[in-house]
């Protein structure tokens, strides 16, 4: 059977389970966009394509399934390139495919020609310019095999226009030639057996045990493991920005989010352990603090399916190369009938701290604006059974991810190693695409929102139901409040008006149901009208407290010792600084 | 040979496709690391194509950047070479001034050095020498005094020494499967 390029690509895409793509058409993907009408595939027309990439990533957050885009050359291309990066670093599984100018005009700068795979070669796991029509399926095959597994990521495609237009012969490759055609990728997903041992005899004998448990857990699926071998052994977990929701909040040995702006708790919990279970886990600066002085007696028991993790930052005790979910349940297997040390001194420490530094928030002056904290415990209280949470960057970020209480994987989809604003409308979109079934709520922030908000145009048109919460603090508020902290409060270039933009009347001409919040007691009622719209979009305008700061705080660049407390919990309090 | 070396050579396997060594190049750059030469040159295998990168250990330790290297799913087998347990060598290949005085003892070097003159001008002389790259930094220092006009290496290629008792004392990272 002889199908054009373009064919080929589409019901590669079919055979591969694609029930959706997110994209936009131009001149030279314009081939593949005509089988499309006749494919199953639903496709979900984006109005930028930095929202394609991260509606794709939203989708894969929330379903492990990984989320295709798909877009034209040159600057559809280049606008695709922040969504790959943050895919990259937070390790989520898509395959972006561009139009690319024909063959033979490549290299001469052709009309919306860019050097796509270039541009985007370190922010992919891997990319392929396709040359001949004949290797589409071949390479659709291994695309799908390098997002997804070991250790996952964005693979991209770049497909010229004439080899969409070619024609060759259809042949679907099976697993075995997908293996062949790939001699440089062979993941490790099994532990090795001593050194799981090892890792067992350590976690018997800690006594002041920490699982620092990382997004890995959520992308091996690791989270019954998880739950196995902190309950089998009694040790807290922490569960960094990425893995939250990997350890439910409310289990008595969850500790919550560590690192900048985690609770005291976790972050001093950590530091002071005698042995680190790090679990899918990258030692990311925003959770070491300085990395000299994080820690510094812990022993590290280190599992990721990455092996330049290993000892990228700090060298584990015990290396372990493999898949968590795997890994995990040996380890657990591996404890059976080793005798643990009493725990008990640890376990009240770790209780004292918990009761003398919870998240605290000063109630707002009487009159005074909205607290963002009281926001999202409404927000929270008040949401449906398995709601799925999505974030912006910046304070609205850490509010959500500290006042939230996570219970169920899958349930948080943010922005972590890369930080980027924009992120949760469209992510938000993408996760209500892949879970329908779930209430979809997006904490954004006044500067985040206005940097992808058009994508609410799709949501309205696409009848996707997402929620938008703008925390409307006037500022870009993470910004400023360094510029407080660090800058002897010279606020330069990070005010943004409550009222400009008129969030209200903008979602409404967005085809959204729109709200302005001011009065606390107004919250509540407003966030249950917002639960009870099914059939478009919400958003909902919080004009919050412009002078409300995250806390707890380790600056950048200082030690973990050195947590920044709420200044009503400062009296007292010990290795508290400033 | 210096006890404990600045350098160590990784002898590459990538799979033999357009921009391998972009990949290759654009993760050193972005990841800070630091190569001293590099050579490419076809395998005994069409499909694959042998990468010579010899890498400076001060600053990043050996295993970072071989791990980094091995995430490339285009490079197929690493082989650590050790300067210690490696055989290395290198091409020079200079034109030197050297005018009818000099010329005598410029030739007089090169066949000291079991080099080779392999052009010949009027007042110019293209002179080789393959050998170890210490070698070469030596000969390179004679020559310089008469006036070296062009010069180029090739960066150092690598085989393990061989073990005569055991087998090769390779440390290969392979993805066999
Ligand atoms: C694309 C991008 N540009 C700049 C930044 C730097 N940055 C981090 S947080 C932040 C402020 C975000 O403002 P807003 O969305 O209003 O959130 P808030 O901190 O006020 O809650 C900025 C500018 C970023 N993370 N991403
Ligand atoms: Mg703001």
């Amino acid at each position: 059977m002889k199908l054009t390029g373009a064919q080929a690509l589409i019901k590669s895409l079919e055979m591969e389970s694609v029930e959706v793509i997110f994209g936009l058409p131009g001149g030279a993907i314009l081939p593949a966009y005509d089988p499309l009408l006749d494919s199953p595939i639903r496709h979900i027309l984006v109005r930028h394509e930095q929202g394609a990439g991260h509606m794709a990533e939203g989708y894969a957050h929330v379903t492990g399934r990984p989320g295709v885009a798909m877009v034209t050359s040159g600057p559809a291309a280049t606008n695709m390139v922040t969504p790959l990066c943050d895919a990259y670093m937070d390790s989520v599984p898509m395959v972006a495919i561009t139009g690319q100018v024909s063959r033979p005009a490549i290299g001469t700068d052709g009309f919306q020609e860019c050097d796509t795979v270039g541009i985007t070669r370190s922010v992919t796991k891997h990319n392929e310019l396709v040359m001949d029509a004949a290797d589409i399926p071949l390479l659709v095959r291994q695309a799908f095999r390098l997002a997804t597994t070991g250790r996952p990521g964005p693979v991209l495609l770049d497909l010229p226009k004439d080899v969409l237009q070619a024609e060759a012969d259809w042949a679907w490759p099976t697993d075995g030639e997908v293996t062949a055609s790939l001699p440089g990728y062979r993941p490790t997903t099994k532990g090795h057996p001593r050194m799981i041992k090892e890792a067992a005899r350590l976690i018997s004998g800690a006594r002041r045990p920490v699982i620092y448990a990382g997004g890995g857990i959520l992308k091996s699926r690791a989270a019954e493991a998880l739950r196995q071998l902190a309950e089998r052994t009694g040790t807290p977990v922490v569960t960094t920005l990425t893995a939250r929701g990997a350890f439910p909040d409310d289990h008595p040995l969850g500790l919550g989010m560590p690192g900048m702006h985690g609770n005291y708790t976790a972050i001093t919990a950590m530091q002071q352990a005698d042995l680190l279970i790090a679990l899918g886990a990258r030692f990311d600066d925003r959770v070491t603090g300085r990395v000299s002085s994080f820690a510094p007696e812990a022993k590290i028991v280190h599992v990721d399916i990455d092996p330049a993790e290993l000892g990228k930052i700090r060298r584990p005790d015990v290396p372990i190369v493999g898949d968590c979910r795997l890994v995990i349940s040996e380890i657990v297997r591996a404890l059976a009938g080793m005798e643990q040390v009493d725990r008990s001194e640890w376990r009240s420490r770790i209780s004292g701290w918990q009761e003398r530094f919870p998240l605290h928030y000063d109630p707002p002056d009487p009159g005074g604006p909205l607290k963002p904290q009281y926001v999202m415990e409404v927000l929270r209280d008040s949401a449906p059974e398995g709601t799925v949470l999505v974030s912006g960057v910046g304070q609205h970020q850490m509010w959500a991810s500290q006042y939230w209480r996570f219970t169920e994987p899958y349930t948080w989809v943010s922005s972590g190693g890369l930080g980027t604003m924009g992120f949760s409308v469209p992510a938000a979109i993408g996760a209500k695409v892949g879970r329908p079934d779930r209430t979809v709520w997006a904490v954004d922030g006044d500067g985040c929102f206005q940097m992808t908000a058009q994508e609410l145009v799709t949501a309205s048109s696409e009848r996707i139901p997402v929620k938008v919460a703008i925390l409307n603090n006037a500022y870009l508020g993470m910004v400023r409040q360094w510029q407080e902290m660090f800058y002897e409060e010279r606020y330069s270039e990070v005010y943004l008006s409550p009222d400009l933009p008129d969030y209200v009347k903008w979602a409404e001409a967005m085809g959204c149901v729109a709200f302005r919040v001011e009065d606390p007691d107004e919250v509540q009622p407003i966030i249950e009208k917002a639960n009870a719209i099914d059939d478009r979009p919400v958003v909902i305008d919080f004009r919050t407290d412009a002078q409300e700061k995250v806390f707890p705080m380790v600056p950048a660049g200082y030690s973990n010792d050195d947590v920044v407390v709420h200044p009503s919990q400062k009296p007292g309090g010990e290795k508290v600084v400033q | 040979m210096p006890t404990s070396p600045t350098h160590q050579t990784l002898s590459v396997l990538v799979e033999n496709r357009s921009g391998v060594l972009a990949r290759i190049s654009g993760m050193f750059a972005r990841r800070g690391f630091n190569i001293i030469s590099l050579a490419v040159a076809p395998s005994d295998d069409e499909r694959f194509s042998r990468i010579n990168i010899v890498i400076d250990v001060e600053e990043t330790s050996v295993e970072q950047i071989t791990k980094q290297l091995f995430k490339l799913v285009h490079v197929v087998k690493i082989t650590e070479l050790h300067p210690s347990e490696a055989v290395e060598r290198e091409l020079l290949m200079a034109t030197v001034a050297a005018g009818a005085d000099e010329r005598g003892r410029v030739i007089e070097v090169v066949g000291i050095f079991e080099g080779k003159i392999v052009d010949v001008g009027s007042a110019q002389l293209t002179v080789m020498l393959a050998g170890e790259p210490d070698r070469l930094d030596d000969f390179e220092d004679l020559m310089r005094p008469y006036g070296i006009v062009e010069l180029q290496r090739t960066g150092r290629v690598a085989l393990p020494k061989l073990d005569r008792q055991a087998a090769p004392r390779l440390r290969a990272t392979g993805k066999a499967s």
